[in-house]
């Protein structure tokens, strides 16, 4: 590496990469990805359709990402290749999140120690097990550390203040409908409004289907699901008490289950999207835009 | 053969950078070449008739999908050496191949196959269309040309749901490649031509897929009565054919209950009928 203005410390060059990597990670909204009963649920406000910051690797094994695009398009088709040779030399099981988080820690690792600019991504790997135990989610930064994360994860954007309210309201084995709730919950600043259907990508990696656990959910079945939600997303604002009045009257598992949780979620239900909280919090979502996301 | 696991750090990173296309065989022909099927090999002797070869597939489309089976025998020459082998395949959520030939060479392709199509899927976020799919197998037979040449010969026959027509397709492949894309039904495998003869009377268009299954049960019946290198159902150890329907909810391969329902059905025909239905003279 050159030094044009002669000597600066490795502390202070490290410093300075790892604070331009994490300025551009916070620039972007935040995604979150927490287990539910049946698996692992990826949440990520995202109002194109076309680039994905969630995506199936493996069979078992999904992925979800913050900040550039580019840079970490690049991890997800390395992913992908690395996975799929895996399977093809030695057998589909023999793939496993660990030894991908391993694959992307290493490159990452080695990125922002030898280039000039460290990548401004930082990375989920999620894998689903035959049961609950077997589940994984690791947690990747610019500068190749992992962090081995139980029940949930949140990163890029406000991360910190998403993972707060993300541990408060987090439970073990939630249905799917209450583990979106308590996501779209944690994503939304109080007082803040949700996103709109078509701004979420979700997908799953649930235990129970076969062959490939990774599942886009979308349209239809999203809609379903949020409308299981006690707190509809504030997509169709004419519409949105009635769903939330027919989630709460309904009797439906998801719906019932999520009643019970309590808390501002279930409040926030009864009075429309969001209607409980002071009507002062920032408008919009929690990034300041200028995402190229 | 090199694995990745056993380089060091540096160069397991090629793997980021041979971007240049979505398809998993084209990157792994020059990342890990030797994992691929093997094309250039110059066998001293013909081996064809030393190693399995897989037989009889039959392919129907029917109402909204299509019906693939095929029969459970393997053959060295005159020797059967497998009862209870596999030859048809899932491809992906809305296609599956069965293969004839040289059984451990159709295995690999199939393997190859299915990793083929998901890396497409996953890289590109789309599922590649129908013709796509087709021609990809044929690319992949073709390059087996070499060794189908020296007796290990392998042919698939392959059968998908195409969602913008909402209607099963059937392709069909010979050594060289292909696809030829069928219209109603195909067989491929040594029992073929008579399968193809009782498909030919039995076939109904608009049929169900219920009936369609009867319909390919019978047709490798017909084939395993005239072709020896095709199993028929074996009532003893409780064998059955292979039954997979793809239809807008995607593949499913029937459980072994439903498909010894019908070759129950079948049989009891047959007690009384040995040649099966017969069709209609006018």
């Amino acid at each position: 590496m050159s030094m044009p203005f002669g000597y600066a410390s490795p502390e202070q060059i490290m410093r300075d990469k790892a604070d331009y990597a994490r300025k551009g990670i916070a620039r972007g909204r935040s995604v979150v990805v927490l287990q539910y009963v049946d698996g692992i649920l990826f949440v990520a406000p995202n109002p194109s359709r076309a680039l994905h910051k969630i995506s199936e690797i493996y069979d078992r094994i999904g992925f979800a990402a913050v900040g550039r695009y580019n840079e970490f398009e690049e991890l997800r088709l390395g992913g992908i290749r690395y996975a799929d040779i895996n399977g093809y030399t030695y057998d589909r099981s023999d793939v496993t999140g660990r030894g991908l988080a391993n694959l992307y820690a290493s490159n990452l690792g080695r990125i922002f120690t030898e280039s000039i600019k460290s990548l401004e991504v930082e990375v989920v790997v999620a894998e689903v097990g035959d049961t609950r135990e077997g589940d994984a989610i690791y947690r990747l930064t610019f500068d190749g550390s992992v962090f081995d994360e139980h029940g949930f994860a949140a990163m890029g954007g406000q991360a910190e203040a998403v993972s707060g309210r993300l541990k408060e309201r987090y439970r073990e084995s939630m249905s799917l409908a209450d583990a979106l709730e308590v996501a779209l919950t944690a994503l939304t600043e109080p007082g803040g409004e949700r996103p709109p259907v078509g701004q979420l990508e979700v997908a799953v990696l649930d235990r129970n289907r076969e062959h490939r656990k990774f599942l886009r959910l979308t349209g239809a079945r999203l809609e379903r699901l949020l409308a299981q939600t006690t707190t509809p997303p504030a997509a169709t604002p004419p519409s949105s008490g009635d769903a939330g009045e027919a989630g709460g009257t309904g009797g439906t598992e998801g719906a019932g289950g999520s009643g019970g949780a309590g808390g501002p979620a279930a409040s926030g239900g009864s009075a429309g999207s969001g209607g409980a909280l002071p009507p002062t919090g920032p408008e919009g979502d929690v990034d300041d835009g200028s995402s190229p996301l | 053969m090199a694995s990745h696991r056993d380089l060091p750090a540096g160069l397991v990173n090629q793997i980021f950078h041979n971007t240049g296309s979505s398809s998993f065989t084209e990157f792994v022909s020059s990342y890990a070449p030797d994992l691929l099927p093997r094309r250039d090999e110059v066998l001293a002797t013909p081996i064809g008739d030393q190693v399995p070869h897989a037989t009889t597939i039959v392919a129907a489309t029917f109402a909204g999908g299509v019906v693939m089976a095929g029969d459970r025998r393997a053959t060295s020459g005159n020797i059967i050496s497998q009862r209870d082998v596999e030859k048809v395949f899932r491809a992906d959520d809305y296609s599956c191949m069965g293969i004839a030939g040289t059984a451990s060479t159709g295995l690999e392709f199939a393997r190859l196959y299915r990793v083929e199509l998901e890396h497409y899927e996953k890289v590109e976020g789309r599922s590649m269309s129908v013709q796509g799919k087709a021609n990809r197998l044929a690319t992949m037979i073709r390059g087996n040309l070499g060794m189908a040449m020296q007796g290990l010969v392998v042919v698939p026959l392959f059968a998908a749901y195409d969602p913008d027509k909402d209607e099963g397709r059937i392709f069909s492949y010979d050594v060289a490649g292909g696809p030829y894309e069928r219209e109603r039904f195909d067989a491929i495998g040594s029992g073929s031509i008579f399968a193809r003869g009782s498909l030919k009377k039995l076939y109904r268009d608009g049929a169900s897929a219920d009936d369609m299954a009867m319909t390919l049960i019978q047709a490798l019946y017909d084939a395993a009565d005239d072709d020896s290198a095709t199993g028929g159902p074996d009532v003893t150890r409780k064998i059955w054919p292979i039954v997979s329907v793809i239809d807008a909810d995607g593949f499913r391969r029937l459980t072994e209950e439903q498909v010894s329902g019908y070759v129950q059905q079948m049989l009891d025909a047959r007690m009384i009928s040995p040649d099966g239905p017969i069709a209609p003279l006018r």
